[in-house]
């Protein structure tokens, strides 16, 4: 049975791209056939991000309005083979897209894929919606910040009305992504803890990625970190939270604050990794 | 961070720096037009479905956007029975 997962959060730059990504790689890597989607129509990055920028010819417009056919818009990664990449148009608005033609796509993606990633567009308006519209489960990426939380409390709400599964009565399984929290905020206590979001937004947590450089390292280069480089703690927790996904049992730790040589050195803290 | 990647930190920006420059290149050479591989993709099929029956789900098309050459690479399954009627 494949599984449609929006990748969402209302608010922009919180990582949803990174997350699709990455996540997409991660499930990839445990051995299911992935396809990431990227509905950012006009404002396309997946690409960029999964280092296949070059090679789109064809993208979720030109299928859904059947300039293209399916196989001739999807690009195979070249590192991992079960993973693959629909683009989205970058000279289209997001008018373009249908709900019935989205439907469609996504019915299609099914026969062929384990996972179909929707990377979400930010915003609340129809890229949004199409994002999750048939979505069986959705990761709400949320900072630990104020506005990112309140964004993501109201994408919450779309899940639970604006999806095909709400509509019909059926459980949409949610689950809260913590990125870009910062050990060293948290520790002195500038940061929203993750026992407040957690209480405030109350689905259950998928993991917490920190905020790092070595997700910036990995997009500069074009390569999901969890295959750029797996023994980062961003990584280790992208493929965690992949885990999770596919059933398994794992605790959750926060990220600690880790102190760099030359604090180390001079006893001096600084903000590392 | 490593040991290692305390000094070979920094490595990945002239790699964003080239695959950007590579990219808008080709992006602002189209204006918010179609792209050129696409069209050239389209009209060759075009072409080709004169004289053959295509089967649009077995055209594999695979582009390469170069700095200085691009690739478009068509590849078209053709069954025998619609060679020999030729
Ligand atoms: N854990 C992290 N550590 C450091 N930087 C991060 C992390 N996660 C994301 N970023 C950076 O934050 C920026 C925004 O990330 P990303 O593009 O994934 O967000 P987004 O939610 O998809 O944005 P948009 O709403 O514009 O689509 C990027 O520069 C990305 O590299
Ligand atoms: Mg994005």
């Amino acid at each position: 049975m494949s599984r449609v997962m929006v990748v969402t959060s209302g608010k922009g730059g919180v990582g949803k791209t990174t997350s699709s990504a990455s996540l997409g790689a991660a499930l990839a890597q445990a051995g299911q056939t992935v396809v990431v989607v990227d509905f950012d129509v006009g404002l396309r990055n997946l690409d960029l991000v999964m280092g296949a920028e070059r090679r789109v010819v064809y993208d979720l417009v030109n299928v859904v309005q059947g300039d293209a056919k399916l196989p001739q818009a999807l690009i195979r990664d070249k590192r991992i083979d079960t993973l693959s990449l629909l683009p989205a148009s970058q000279t289209r608005d997001k008018d373009a897209l249908t709900e019935e033609g989205v439907g469609r796509v996504i019915d299609d993606l099914r026969e062929k894929f384990d996972w179909i990633v929707c990377d979400s567009p930010a915003g609340i308006d129809k890229g949004a919606t199409l994002a999750m519209r048939f979505a069986d489960l959705a990761v709400v990426v949320t900072n630990p910040e104020v506005s990112s939380v309140r964004d993501s409390d109201r994408i919450i709400g779309m899940l639970d009305s604006k999806t095909r599964r709400a509509e019909r009565g059926e459980k949409l399984e949610k689950h809260l992504l913590l990125t870009r929290y910062d050990a060293a905020r948290a520790a002195r206590g500038d940061m929203m803890k993750v026992e407040d979001v957690l209480e405030i937004l109350a689905i259950p947590l998928l993991g917490i990625i920190a905020e790092s450089p070595d997700v910036l390292t990995a997009s500069n280069v074009g390569c999901p970190i969890t295959l750029h480089n797996p023994a980062s703690a961003a990584a280790r927790a992208y493929t965690e939270a992949a885990r999770r996904l596919l059933g398994e049992t794992i605790a959750i730790t926060a990220p600690m604050e880790r102190r760099g040589l030359m604090s180390r050195l001079f006893g001096r803290k600084a903000v590392v990794a | 961070m490593s040991f290692l990647s305390f000094f070979t930190r920094g490595r990945s920006a002239p790699v964003a720096r080239d695959r950007l420059q590579v990219l808008l290149a080709h992006e602002r050479a189209l204006g918010g037009g179609a792209d050129l591989a696409a069209v050239l993709q389209k009209e060759i099929l075009a072409v080709i479905a004169r004289h053959i029956a295509i089967d649009h789900d077995k055209v594999v098309v695979k582009l390469d956007r170069g700095e200085r050459v691009s690739t478009l690479e068509i590849d078209i399954e053709m069954p025998e029975a619609t060679l020999a009627r030729h």
